[in-house]
């Protein structure tokens, strides 16, 4: 060990590209799972989740624009830089969920995998979903699959990386925007993804990162006019009801919160890239 | 030119068969229910047609416990090639009364004889024909490897399409292997009692289907059971969201096809003639009663003022009365209740400045009728240009470009349906891209069939109905 002391770095939001404190001015200690103490995260407020979901909206019409080929290629390039930065994730899930070296590793292994694995349904995902529809008449009809807009994501409280990449990369992959909020106890992992973020071609305000407690900033995110769709994976189970009533304010789609936290690590199917996407159905006559 | 009258060409209402009662379908059977009977009316003369009971609570959990004993123990085991033949077997049972089935439809709700007999009964048919072959294709779908039922669906219909509706949600439900309470809307219970007659007729397991009357409590009652597995709805947004909330935590999963207030926009280089067609069957098909109506009319200004006239000149010649005249092209609306919202709006677009023209087509004295109406000079903050009118009333609004016309669509909460009229395929694609909505007809309007995924964006509701797409909502995938 080098006697130099080290550069403790501020954990911050993560909001329409720009990396903010909260509005509040609020911070709240993150420990590992011995209790020790790792860094102060921002704490971010109603009037943060606002803007979050402002900057989400922003993005939409840009993100959805894109072809499927550049959303893939951008996506791809985050899981270039995630694994350039795979050193800093393992260590920091190693202190935040408290897993030996070895484990942190293949986490973050398993977690860029499943970036490259989401990138690669951009420009598939329609083809699986859609169709041409054979329908009795003179008349071209096809469905395709489009994004819902802006999606609140309540990120897994226990799995800080894996989790969150496997609830996020769906959202954005089919051209959603999304505003998550983080792991409430276990934050540092989303703080640097974002950075890669920042770093990457993911337009600013496709994901906005809020840290702090998921109870407080989850209610807003369900009952905003502005937020299309909810995934309540990491709700308090306390909440979870409440927070799908809320959801019917505005008929938002909902994608619920299950009795335990999934299981990361299996492989995964095409259901959460199906929770939020709008089926479109085109008709047009044919004739001479 | 010489005017050539219209003799009338009336079908026979006996050929409805219509009963003085009708009891509700449960466990197989034709049984009493509970609850206070209703009347059903005939709108277009505000006579009553028959006696319908109603189903108590208690009846509401006879029959979501019939439909699991039928799903347990023979509907969802049963090998989807014999679920199929069941359902094939409707299908045609249902055209074989075709007839029968299109005057019954008109008598109870007022819709002309020409739409319940080309378009309610011949799809709803069709739409039993079409999930018949998916039954045991359920692994094709791609929407997961091994697709499994839900259970017991609970599922309440609205009164503009009644036999439709019915199709819409028993066949895909019964195709996915799952059973089936249903309630048809209150006003408009008859054509799926006999439907009930058919499914009895066609010999299904009891308990597989029930069909519950009743009014909104006893839907609430189903949507509420305990052991329903899965709820679908079609009607207002309004009720939507309360079904929506009063579902939240119980894992019952959900679908909802609710209100819309479609844009139908017409560009400058459209073929005006054939806009003026579509534009009149997007809001005067099934009186305006319809949740894809083309309500809102975006017209590009520099032909606003022509399509207008031209659109008068055709909205006058629209026949308004008898549902039952096979000449009819508008027929009655379905309550009183309905009727009192559409004046209602009508008086609100008058107050908020909106130019009104209403045809000067001959009402019938009795029963519930609306001439067709057209608001011209409407803004978008008007309540007219914003709420579902589900009436023939027209909201006609002009844009200068593609952007301006995709802003003004697109400023809804809604998001079931849109129309887009112009003569260039690339305008078309790429306001078909940006429109905010599940449905868009180009060149078309209100076309629907079975293969083609229907259902709305944002608070038209979520779920789709029909083609690969409609099984998710029946399916544990």
């Amino acid at each position: 060990m080098s006697d130099r002391l080290t550069v403790a770095k501020t954990y911050k939001l993560y909001v329409g590209g720009a990396f903010p404190r909260s509005e509040s001015g609020r911070s709240y200690p993150v420990h590992d799972t011995k209790g020790t103490f790792l860094a102060n995260a921002a704490q971010a407020s109603r009037k943060d989740v606002r803007e979050a979901v402002v900057a989400a909206r922003k993005a939409v019409g840009g993100w959805s624009g894109a072809t499927a080929y550049n959303r893939g290629q951008v996506l791809y390039r985050v899981a270039e830089l995630l694994e350039g930065r795979r050193e800093q994730f393992a260590a920091e899930i190693a202190a935040s969920e408290g897993v030996n070296g070895k484990r942190a590793q293949s986490t973050v292994d398993a977690a860029i995998d499943r970036w490259v694995w989401y990138a690669g349904w951009t420009d598939k995902i329609a083809t699986v979903l859609g169709a041409a529809n054979p329908v009795a008449g003179p008349y071209f009809s096809f469905s395709v699959p489009e994004p819902t807009g802006v999606v609140g994501v309540l990120a897994p409280q226990t799995s800080s990386l894996l989790g969150l990449v496997s609830v996020l990369a769906p959202v954005i992959a089919t051209g959603n925007t999304a505003v998550v909020v983080t792991s409430q106890d276990r934050p540092l992992p989303a703080i640097t993804l974002s950075e890669v973020l920042a770093t990457s071609d993911v337009p600013g305000g496709v994901v906005n990162l809020l840290t702090g407690r998921t109870a407080e900033l989850a209610p807003w995110l369900a009952s905003h006019a502005d937020v299309n769709a909810v995934d309540l994976t990491g709700a308090p189970e306390s909440l979870a009801a409440d927070l799908e009533r809320a959801c019917a304010g505005t008929v938002k789609r909902v994608l619920r919160r299950r009795a335990t936290e999934p299981d990361w690590t299996e492989t995964p199917d095409i259901s959460r890239l199906r929770a939020f996407v709008e089926t479109k159905t085109v008709w047009h006559p044919k004739g001479r | 030119m010489n005017t050539w009258e219209y003799a009338p060409a009336p079908e026979s209402r006996d050929i409805a068969n219509l009963k003085p009662s009708y009891r509700m379908f449960l466990d197989g059977q034709f049984v009493e229910g509970g609850g206070e009977p209703l009347k059903s009316v005939n709108p277009a003369t505000e006579e009553v047609l028959a006696e319908v009971s109603t189903a108590a609570p208690s009846d509401v959990d006879k029959a979501v416990k019939a439909a699991r004993r039928a799903q347990d123990k023979v509907w969802g085991r049963m090998p989807g090639a014999e679920r199929a033949k069941y359902i094939y077997r409707i299908a045609r049972m249902i055209a074989e009364r075709a007839r029968e089935l299109a005057v019954l439809e008109s008598l109870d709700n007022g819709k002309p004889i020409r739409e319940s007999r080309d378009v309610d009964v011949p799809t709803a048919s069709a739409h039993f024909f079409y999930h018949a072959g998916w039954a045991d294709k359920l692994a094709y779908a791609g929407l997961g490897p091994d697709p499994k039922p839900l259970g017991v669906a609970g599922q309440v219909i609205p009164w503009n399409f009644p036999l439709l509706m019915a199709a819409w949600k028993i066949a895909p439900a019964l195709a996915c292997g799952n059973t089936v309470v249903l309630k048809p809307a209150e006003t408009t219970p008859l054509t799926a009692l006999v439907l009930a007659e058919i499914i009895q007729q066609a010999d299904l397991p009891p308990g597989v289907v029930n069909i519950l009357p009743g009014a909104g409590g006893v839907g609430a009652e189903l949507v509420n059971h305990a052991e329903v597995d899965k709820v679908a709805f079609t009607g207002s947004t309004e009720v939507g969201k309360l079904i929506q909330r009063s579902v939240a935590g119980t894992g019952k999963k959900l679908t909802l096809e609710l209100g819309g207030k479609a844009a139908n926009i017409v560009f400058d280089d459209a073929p005006l003639d054939q806009a003026v067609e579509g534009i009149v069957n997007g809001i005067f098909f099934n009186q305006g009663h319809v949740c894809c109506a083309g309500s809102r009319l975006l017209v590009q200004e520099s032909v606003a003022g022509e399509l207008l006239d031209k659109l008068r000149v055709r909205v006058a010649t629209l026949r308004v009365g008898d549902p039952l005249d096979k000449n009819t092209d508008v027929g009655a609306i379905n309550s009183r209740e309905q009727l009192t919202r559409i004046t209602d709006l009508v008086s609100a677009g008058e107050q908020e400045g909106a130019e009104k023209w209403v045809s000067p087509c001959p009402l019938p004295d009795k029963g519930f009728f609306v001439a067709p109406t057209v608001f011209s000079g409407v803004s978008q903050a008007m309540r007219i240009a914003r709420e579902e009118i589900f009436g023939p009333v027209l909201s006609v609004l002009t844009f200068r470009t593609p952007d301006e016309a995709i802003a003004k669509a697109n400023n809804t909460p809604y998001g079931l349906s849109a129309g887009i009229w112009t003569d260039k395929g690339s305008r078309i694609l790429w306001m078909a891209d940006r429109l905010r909505a599940g449905v868009v007809w180009a060149n078309t309007f209100n076309r629907f069939d079975p293969t083609a995924p229907f259902g709305g964006y944002q608070e038209s509701g979520f779920g789709r109905e029909g083609g690969r797409a409609g099984l998710e909502a029946y399916l544990d995938v």
